[in-house]
């Protein structure tokens, strides 16, 4: 199986500062033709070529999924991060030639569900932005709460509230509002399916919540795309490729392989959907996981490692690639 | 290249045949000796020049018939197409990416234009024209799943996608190696092959899934899958097996050569891109062993795959009780020399059969 998915060459037409934190980004294809359609929930891989270093990094598809003629994902600035968003936001400019990946979708909406139930956290609203406008066109019941820092920082917050004045419900931080997550859950119909996407705790609270109160694990849907963090360079061995590579402060392990020229398989390079395992062949050291992926046993066990976020600390490391 | 259409049957008087070309370009689904099976997966982007991975949808000289007779077995038992409610956005999904890759592939045989949602399909060798629009059901005389599938060979489960799991709630089944879509409607991927033997303990079903799950838009897969049928029969369905069971029984050394077939299946994977279900084409090929063995590596080759297969594959195959009077017909197309890798004919450089 090659690495990835099929690539779309294209062209940025617009960037747009949402607030201070978001910018807006609008790619049509360099040749002109259509884009695939998509279903909502879906996202793209975006490559990066900022000098010498190459990122990819995934985002959520905001516009319409049936729109062929230009995708838009919206990017937050990370300041801490390493620097795939700030690449977006301080270098990505109108008439750049991009490469990003044909639509994956880890995070699709139910069909069978009599009720949509969407719950989003900051910039996690970018995958319910392009679900709603699905749902609208197919006539879909949704109720979107959505909770944001503070009025200013709240996006398409406006746009939400004026096209579904009744779906919408808007909750800010900084006026103390919070959604009251027992209650809300509590009176929803029979075949309603809930969704959440936005911080790590925000998952957490809301999976908890629903599994406390009885809802069946597979009416519950979340997406959490890890960005892969800095940390200290550390060496690896790939045994299968006879390999030693170098991982730099603030490159993934899976950057680090590719940058070598060993293809390696992945999807969404976040620590979600499990593509990019690999086994590990031996090690002198200390794994940091940090995905969704693996369960705690195989975290513990040492011989398995999701290259996109995870990350080691030691004298040496060696995997099956 | 055109396509000249047979006129035939695949029931009571059976008429079915293969041109020459039809023979040379058959999908012979052993590369090798022997068989067990395996997930055998390959993209599915494109094939030699002629053969029937080149186009996304094979057409070839059976369609006109094949479509015929699935409204045969339509009309005499509706439930063989069956979408649950959650499926229809699928069926589209479905019918664009055939109405356009056949437009694409074969513009001589099919055309599509479209201005927006309004969309004119013209099916030649079945002389349809039709105007529609798109995404609304009332403007064409079936559901898009079964408008467009009964105009395309082969069989269709439309899978959704859920739970890490694929779910058989929708599909149209007329040419089946003995399963039921009416059984199987509902069901996830482990549920509806249950009764396949071995492979579950081989751990085969579990990375199918994990393949399947990760099939993306634009990157399609396809693997052979094959067993036997006495008759060129496309229906043989669990529903009609009274009718067709019994004429495994009418095989006699005399006709084996032309009554029993080899039956192919050419399946394929395609993300569909609005419902992100997953589409299973199952597109069946026959071939009588008499036309088979005019392909000498494939006579030499079916007759030890035929011999060396295990009990439990024969038996769930169908063939076990005759698998004793096809090896006396294909023993005598397999001279013992050895055979070439893969699963083309090789015509140009494998020996013909030595005499005995």
């Amino acid at each position: 199986m090659s690495a990835g998915t099929n690539k779309i060459a294209v062209t940025v037409t617009d960037v747009v500062p949402v607030n201070e934190l978001v910018k807006r980004f609008r790619f049509v294809r360099a040749d002109g033709g259509q884009l695939p359609t998509f279903s909502g929930g879906a996202h793209t891989v975006v490559e990066m070529r900022d000098g010498d270093t190459q990122r990819l990094n995934p985002y959520s598809l905001m516009s319409d999924p049936m729109d062929q003629s230009a995708y838009t994902i919206s990017v937050r600035r990370d300041d801490q991060g390493r620097g795939g968003s700030l690449f977006m936001h301080n270098k990505v400019r109108p008439g750049d030639a991009m490469t990003i990946s044909y639509p994956v979708n880890l995070f699709s909406l139910d069909l069978r569900a009599r009720k949509h139930l969407m719950i989003a956290g900051g910039i996690g609203i970018t995958p319910f932005l392009a679900q709603i406008k699905q749902l609208t066109a197919m006539n879909g019941r949704f109720e979107l709460h959505y909770a944001c820092r503070t009025p200013a920082l709240g996006s398409y917050v406006d746009e939400l509230t004026a096209k579904h004045p009744n779906n919408v419900h808007v909750y800010y931080d900084d006026q103390g509002q919070v959604i009251d997550l027992e209650h809300l859950l509590d009176g929803q119909p029979l075949g309603t399916h809930i969704y959440v996407c936005g911080p790590k705790g925000m998952i957490g609270w809301v999976r908890g919540k629903a599994a406390e109160l009885g809802w069946p694990r597979e009416a519950v849907h979340y997406e959490e795309f890890l960005a892969p963090q800095p940390g200290k360079p550390f060496e690896v061995k790939l045994a299968v490729s006879n390999k030693v590579i170098q991982v730099g402060e603030n490159q993934s392990l899976l950057e680090a392989i590719e940058a070598a020229g060993v293809d390696a398989p992945y999807l969404c390079r976040g620590g979600a959907c499990g593509q990019c395992e690999t086994d590990v062949i031996g090690y002198d050291g200390k794994f940091i996981h940090r995905d969704h992926w693996l369960e705690d046993d195989q975290k513990a066990g040492g011989r398995k490692i999701m290259p996109c976020v995870s990350r080691f600390e030691g004298k040496t490391l060696v995997l099956d690639r | 290249m055109t396509i000249q259409f047979n006129e035939e049957t695949f029931r009571d008087d059976y008429t079915f045949r293969n041109s020459d070309w039809a023979i040379k370009r058959f999908p012979f689904p052993f590369h090798e000796d022997s068989y067990m099976y395996s997930v055998n997966m390959e993209q599915h982007q494109g094939g030699p020049a002629g053969s029937v991975f080149e186009k996304r949808f094979d057409v070839d000289e059976h369609y006109v018939a094949e479509m015929k007779d699935r409204a045969l077995v339509l009309a005499e038992d509706p439930l063989r197409c069956q979408s649950l409610p959650h499926m229809t956005l699928a069926g589209w999904d479905l019918l664009e990416l055939i109405m356009v890759s056949k437009s694409e592939d074969y513009p001589d045989l099919f055309e599509l234009h479209r201005d927006g949602n309004n969309w004119h399909w013209i099916n030649r060798p079945m002389g349809i024209e039709q105007k529609f629009v798109f995404m609304d059901e009332s403007t064409l005389p079936y559901g898009p799943m079964e408008y467009i599938t009964r105009q395309a060979q082969g069989d269709f489960c439309v899978l959704d996608q859920r739970d890490d799991n694929l779910w058989m709630d929708a599909g149209m089944v007329t040419t089946q190696a003995d399963w039921s879509l009416d059984f199987d409607i509902g069901m996830n991927f482990f549920e509806w092959h249950a009764p396949v033997p071995k492979a579950h303990e081989m751990g085969i079903f579990v990375r199918a899934l994990k393949f399947l799950l990760n099939i993306q838009q634009g990157m399609p897969a396809r693997r052979l899958n094959w067993t036997m049928t006495v008759n060129p029969l496309l229906d043989t369905s669990p529903e009609n097996y009274h009718k067709w069971g019994v004429q495994k029984t009418t095989l006699t050394p005399e006709n084996l050569g032309a009554k029993q077939h080899l039956r192919v299946e050419l399946q394929t994977f395609f993300r569909l891109p609005r419902s992100n279900a997953l589409v299973f084409p199952i597109r069946c090929y026959l071939i009588s062993l008499e036309d088979l063995v005019t392909v000498p590596k494939w006579g030499r080759r079916l007759h030890r795959v035929i011999r060396d297969l295990p009990v439990e594959l024969a038996t769930y195959k169908g063939f076990i009780d005759n698998r004793p009077m096809i090896l006396d017909y294909l023993a005598q197309h397999d001279d013992g020399l050895p055979t070439s890798d893969g699963i083309w004919p090789d015509l140009a450089t494998e020996p013909p059969l030595s005499p005995s």
